[in-house]
């Protein structure tokens, strides 16, 4: 549990951020929060040379609220939490991030972290594909936007550029109708299954729908179909069990100390009507 | 005339047997102020670090340390080979087994010590371990331990080639350790044959780990000039530890000192002798320079000692009516790679044979089959006395299994069979003599505060909803009745390594009235520096806040066997009780010659004594204490000092009566604990704040235990659940609230009827847990399903059953 020897860096920019990287090519990690990427190095599976630290980067920092939404990479899922902005703006947003880990990881683990580590288990991904949002990521020849329904390509491996640092998050104000419903075992944990659904509703009809989902494959999944299937629909038995249907040609589980893929779906299935019950009730 | 303060201003002020004294042990430690093994510092310490096996089963074909060698820093990099000429290579166990220390020539399990690299820093030795090249070649593994006994198994002991006689009898198999019986085979099976009702089934106990917040490791320094060898470390009982090193090492013992400082938690994980130990000593002895060991989390469940995998076939049968007429037991017990498990020598299976339980069984038989799989060795008393857990989920699985056979109330059944008050002393099937108990008294009470009557209705009404489509959540109700057995234990028959289970308790007591007393045994968290200062204070009068308890250095405490199996109260707390009548006697004679009078006419009132009759003419603890010490009193040494050394007539047996209500969602295979309720009767109550906690704690180790915690295999032999993500550990969100309660039944042998506490919640809390899963099934034809109880095999349940539609 002893990571291996490495280099610290502390660059106080974005492009002095770069520009170690470009320095040190496949041998240099950004670390934010930490909270993925120490762990890692600790079983030795990740062993970077260079750790290249974003903490002393003022321009990672601060959350805009307006007609969109945008979050510095480095803020952290406490800060989220205590935003009154973002709570007024995206509930959906607050109650993700308090099923994340426990009060100590939160404190430190950050959004850009969280949505860069590209591993399915982590909570942010599906709901930044649910949000339809984009990550900025910032590279030697300038920024450039990607969706977060195009970032995730397999595990631990994203759109992002060895040499690039995602610098923000952004999104448009969502629907009213939210919720992240998730399955864990215990605090702390990663999920078993966890659904991230948006609704809007005009005279008891669903008018748009997004469905995403957690730990339910081997990159976060993002089931356009489970959310068409509620369009139009007032998300009575019939819609759900079409929507939960589409949803599990989406998914593929694999069998982990979790459970086998057969109760993973079954899970999935409870947990995604749950999570289109209690959007559909704040519609 | 001098004011009397009144008597019970005086009892109070003892804080004495009682009392719900604050634990004096948390100033220090709820302030980081505590002092535990990695706290430890010498100068010029090197550090050690554990190449380990990433297979389960293979040969090692060869070592090459060279390049860790060569890594600035490192010291040392030991192997078998460097051990085997001081025979050091293996180690006996304590179950009369013996383990590698390093491979020597194979592994046998995943994790297993393989070389032990010694540097100059913490990182350093990480880093080096990382550069010792291992050549290994698999071996087929084997992790099922009845695939182990199958004609063609791999051979895991090599070393045990031909040897047909064990440590406890004969080997039938080369990967059988021994067979263990107890009890009337052939009166047993006539007995269940001959019932009207007979009930059948294996009971899986999964394989576990204590896991204590701090894990094991020591620092050990040899001091070449005066040839004494210290050792820190984190030792359940560390006069066991230097006894055990001076065999070992053929240092004299009194060359050598052993401290256990400030543990953080054992469960029984701190028992036994690790390689880490053995080699830390080794390499001070080589380098001169004092060297630390200390392993991280994922060492500590991989390699050190597991508890529980018994695979339990029960047999029992009664009457139409719910008379058991006989109980039979067969125990496949997986011991993994070594039979390291730490019982007493003469029991290898523990005190497995208390598996009747609480209930008046006319005849019994158990049989336990050791056998060596690929896995780590172990097997100790995860917070209960000696396989006590294993033999309670044994009867109390049994007790639901027959009363779903007799189509019969579960509480009922255990009603009907309880031994009763009249019947203690009472002498069980399988021949154990308990010493106390009142059953139907504890049960009736925790029946009634529960409102059991109105549980069934409920429960009834939940079933009626989830038939109807209306919910999709059961009610369990979770029984149980649990007799434990602890306080090894009588000499004559129980001994660690030849040292009788004695315990012992010296006091001084210092001229000014206060007084340290120091014990064989070493809190890990009990808070003995609290009780046991409570034990004197009501036996010589002077404050608990006076008396200092000091434990865990074996040059200044009196030798005794530790602390485990809930033996401190009952043994050495028996021997605090006994030394401080001693002083009370010697302070007798003094208090006479110092009034004037004959010691027949004086009688002890609380903190004093006074004469018959005259009550104004007294003398206090504190005044006689400093005659002791200041006065030539005729015929009576000066000082006030005592030791006592207690060897218990008998263990003790505690019992306890939990409910538990739990409601489970068929769909998900979640849980919530709805209410815990949790009576025990540990005898005489010392100190009802830390029963209280004892209690919690145990039965959130229960809880995590029966619902989830697990130390897992795969076919390969990999250990599948190697850190925290994987291994519950409840925090405070998963843990329910309990509600406590008590009956009071003393032991009529100890001293002061104390019986121990600390391991009951875990021993009666993981069947009432797991017995409340199987409940909420009952009534869909559920009879058994393992624990875990995690979500994914309650949904399996659940689907098996048909529930999911
Ligand atoms: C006990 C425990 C439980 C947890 N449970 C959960 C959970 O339930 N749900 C969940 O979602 N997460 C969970 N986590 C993970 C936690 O949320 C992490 O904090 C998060 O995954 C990563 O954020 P970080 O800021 O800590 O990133 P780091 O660990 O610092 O980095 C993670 C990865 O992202 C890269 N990276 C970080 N920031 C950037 C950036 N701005 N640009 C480019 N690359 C970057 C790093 O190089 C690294 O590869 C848990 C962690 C722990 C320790």
């Amino acid at each position: 549990m002893i990571p291996a020897t490495f280099e610290y860096h502390r660059p106080d920019s974005v492009p002095g951020a770069i520009s170690l990287l470009q320095q040190h090519g496949d041998d240099a990690r950004v670390v934010a929060g930490g909270h993925s990427l120490i762990p890692m190095m600790k079983l030795r599976m990740a062993a970077p040379g260079h750790l290249i630290d974003l903490q002393g980067i003022a321009d990672l920092r601060g959350v805009e609220v307006g007609d969109t939404i945008r979050i510095g990479a480095l803020t952290t899922q406490s800060e989220i939490l205590a935003h009154a902005g973002l709570a007024e703006a995206a509930p959906i947003l607050i109650e993700a991030a308090r099923q994340i880990a426990d009060p100590q990881v939160r404190n430190l683990g950050t959004l850009g972290g969280n949505v860069a580590n590209g591993d399915p288990g982590n909570d942010m991904p599906a709901l930044m594909m649910c949000l339809d949002a984009s990550f900025a990521l910032a590279g030697p020849d300038g920024t450039r936007e990607v969706a977060a329904r195009e970032f995730y390509e397999a595990p631990y491996v994203t759109a992002r550029e060895e040499e690039e640092i995602l610098t923000a998050v952004s999104f448009a104000r969502p629907p009213r109708g939210h919720a992240y419903e998730k399955q864990k075992r215990k605090i702390g944990d990663y999920a078993t299954a966890a659904a991230a659904v948006l609704i809007a509703a005009d005279g008891g009809r669903v008018t748009s729908a997004s469905v995403a989902m957690t730990n339910l494959a081997d990159v976060p999944v993002f089931s356009a179909a489970a959310g068409a299937a509620l369009v139009g629909t007032d998300c009575g038995p019939d819609a759900v069990r079409t929507a939960v249907a589409a949803m599990q040609g989406d998914i593929d589980p694999v069998e982990d100390n979790r459970g086998p893929v057969e109760f993973k779906r079954h899970v999935a299935g409870v947990i995604l009507a749950r999570a289109i019950a209690r959007a559909w009730s704040r519609a | 005339m001098k004011d009397l303060p009144d008597s019970e201003e005086r009892r109070a002020n003892l804080k004495g047997l009682g009392c719900a004294r604050k634990r004096v042990e948390d100033a220090r430690f709820t302030q980081g102020k505590g002092n535990y093994v990695d706290d430890i510092k010498l100068p010029g310490m090197l550090f050690g670090d554990f190449v380990r096996s990433p297979y389960a089963h293979a040969r090692v074909k060869s070592i090459d340390a060279a390049a860790a060698l060569a890594l600035p820093g490192v010291v040392a990099v030991l192997t078998a080979k460097d051990l085997e000429p001081l025979g050091l290579h293996w180690m006996p166990t304590l179950a009369g087994d013996k383990q590698m220390v390093l491979a020597d020539g194979k592994v046998l399990f995943q994790g297993q010590e393989v070389a032990f690299v010694v540097a100059t820093d913490r990182y350093i030795a990480a880093d080096a371990v990382e550069l010792v090249e291992v050549d290994y070649e698999d071996l087929p593994v084997v992790v099922d331990p009845f695939k182990a006994q199958e004609p063609d198994a791999p051979v895991l002991r090599e070393d045990l080639e031909g040897v047909t006689e064990g440590a406890h009898g004969p080997r039938r198999h080369h990967n059988h350790i021994f067979t263990w019986e107890q009890g009337d085979a052939a009166g047993t099976t006539a007995a269940i044959d001959a019932s009207e009702v007979i009930a059948e089934e294996t009971i899986y106990y999964h394989r576990t780990h204590p896991c204590p917040l701090e894990t094991c490791g020591c620092v050990a320094s040899m001091d070449k000039i005066n040839g004494k060898l210290t050792v820190y470390g984190t030792f359940q009982a560390p006069h066991v530890v230097r006894t055990v090193a001076s065999l070992l090492s053929g240092i004299d013992e009194h060359n050598i000192r052993v401290v256990s400082p400030d543990i953080g938690g054992g469960f029984g994980n701190k028992v036994g002798v690790y390689p880490g130990y053995v080699c830390s000593i080794v390499a001070t002895i080589v380098t001169g320079k004092p060297v630390k060991w200390v392993e991280d989390r994922m060492e500590n469940m991989m390699a050190t000692a597991f508890a529980r995998d018994y695979w339990m076939k029960g047999r029992i049968g009664a009457t139409k009516d719910g008379r058991i007429t006989g109980l039979h037991a067969h125990v496949t017990a997986d011991h993994g790679a070594f039979d390291a498990c730490a019982d007493p020598t003469k029991f290898p299976a523990g005190f497995f044979h208390i598996c009747t339980g609480s209930y008046d069984i006319p005849v019994a038989y158990c049989a336990v089959d050791g056998i060596y799989t690929n896995k780590a060795p172990g097997g100790v008393a995860y917070r209960c006395s000696f396989r006590v857990t294993e033999a309670a989920y044994f009867i109390e699985r049994m007790i639901e299994i027959l009363a779903i056979k007799l189509g019969m109330d579960a509480a009922e059944l255990r009603r009907i069979n309880f031994i009763r008050a009249d019947q203690f002393p009472y002498t069980s099937a399988l021949g154990w003599e308990y010493d106390s108990g009142d059953y139907h008294t504890a049960w009736d009470k925790a029946l009634k505060a529960v409102d059991y009557a109105g549980l069934r209705r409920e429960q009834a009404a939940r079933v009626e909803a989830f038939k109807r489509g209306e919910t999709r959540r059961l009610l369990g109700i979770g029984l149980t009745h649990f007799t434990e057995i602890v306080g090894a234990g009588p000499v004559k028959n129980c001994d660690i390594l030849g040292m009788g289970m004695f315990d012992s308790c010296e006091i001084r007591i210092h001229p000014t009235g206060s007084a340290i007393a120091r014990l064989g045994t070493i809190s890990q968290g009990q808070g003995h520096a609290t009780t046991f200062a409570q034990i004197l204070a009501s036996e010589t009068g002077i404050p608990a806040d006076k008396i200092t308890i000091e434990e865990g250095d074996t040059d200044t405490a009196p030798y005794g066997l530790g602390t485990y199996g809930s033996r401190s109260t009952p043994v050495a707390g028996a021997a605090t009780a006994m030394a401080g009548r001693k002083i009370r006697a010697k302070a007798q004679m003094i208090a006479a010659y110092l009034l004037e009078v004959h010691d027949n006419d004086l009688e002890w009132d609380i903190d004093r004594f006074v004469v018959k009759g005259a009550p104004e003419r007294f003398k206090t603890m504190a005044e006689i204490a400093y005659a002791a010490y200041n006065q030539a009193i005729p015929g009576v040494e000066p000082g006030l000092e005592a030791v006592s050394y207690y060897d218990p007539p008998n263990m003790t047996y505690p019992f306890g009566a939990y409910v538990c209500v739990m409601e489970i969602d068929v769909d998900t295979g979640e849980h919530e604990i709805r209410q815990f309720y949790a009576l025990d009767d540990c005898g005489t109550r010392i100190n009802p704040m830390i029963i209280e906690g004892q209690v919690h704690g145990g039965l959130t180790e229960a809880l995590a235990i029966a619902m989830g915690q697990e130390i897992a295999y795969d076919d390969m032999g990999n250990v599948r659940t190697g850190t925290l993500m994987d291994f519950f550990l409840p925090t405070a969100w998963e843990t329910p609230n309990y509600q406590t309660d008590w009956t009071e039944t003393p032991s009529p042998h100890h001293p002061i009827g104390a019986k121990g506490v600390g391991e009951s919640p875990n021993v009666g809390g993981v069947p009432a847990f797991s017995n409340a899963v199987h409940d909420a099934f009952r009534a869909f034809g559920l009879t058994q399903t393992h624990m875990p109880h995690d979500h994914w095999r309650i949904w399996r349940t659940a689907r098996d059953l048909g529930l999911h539609g």
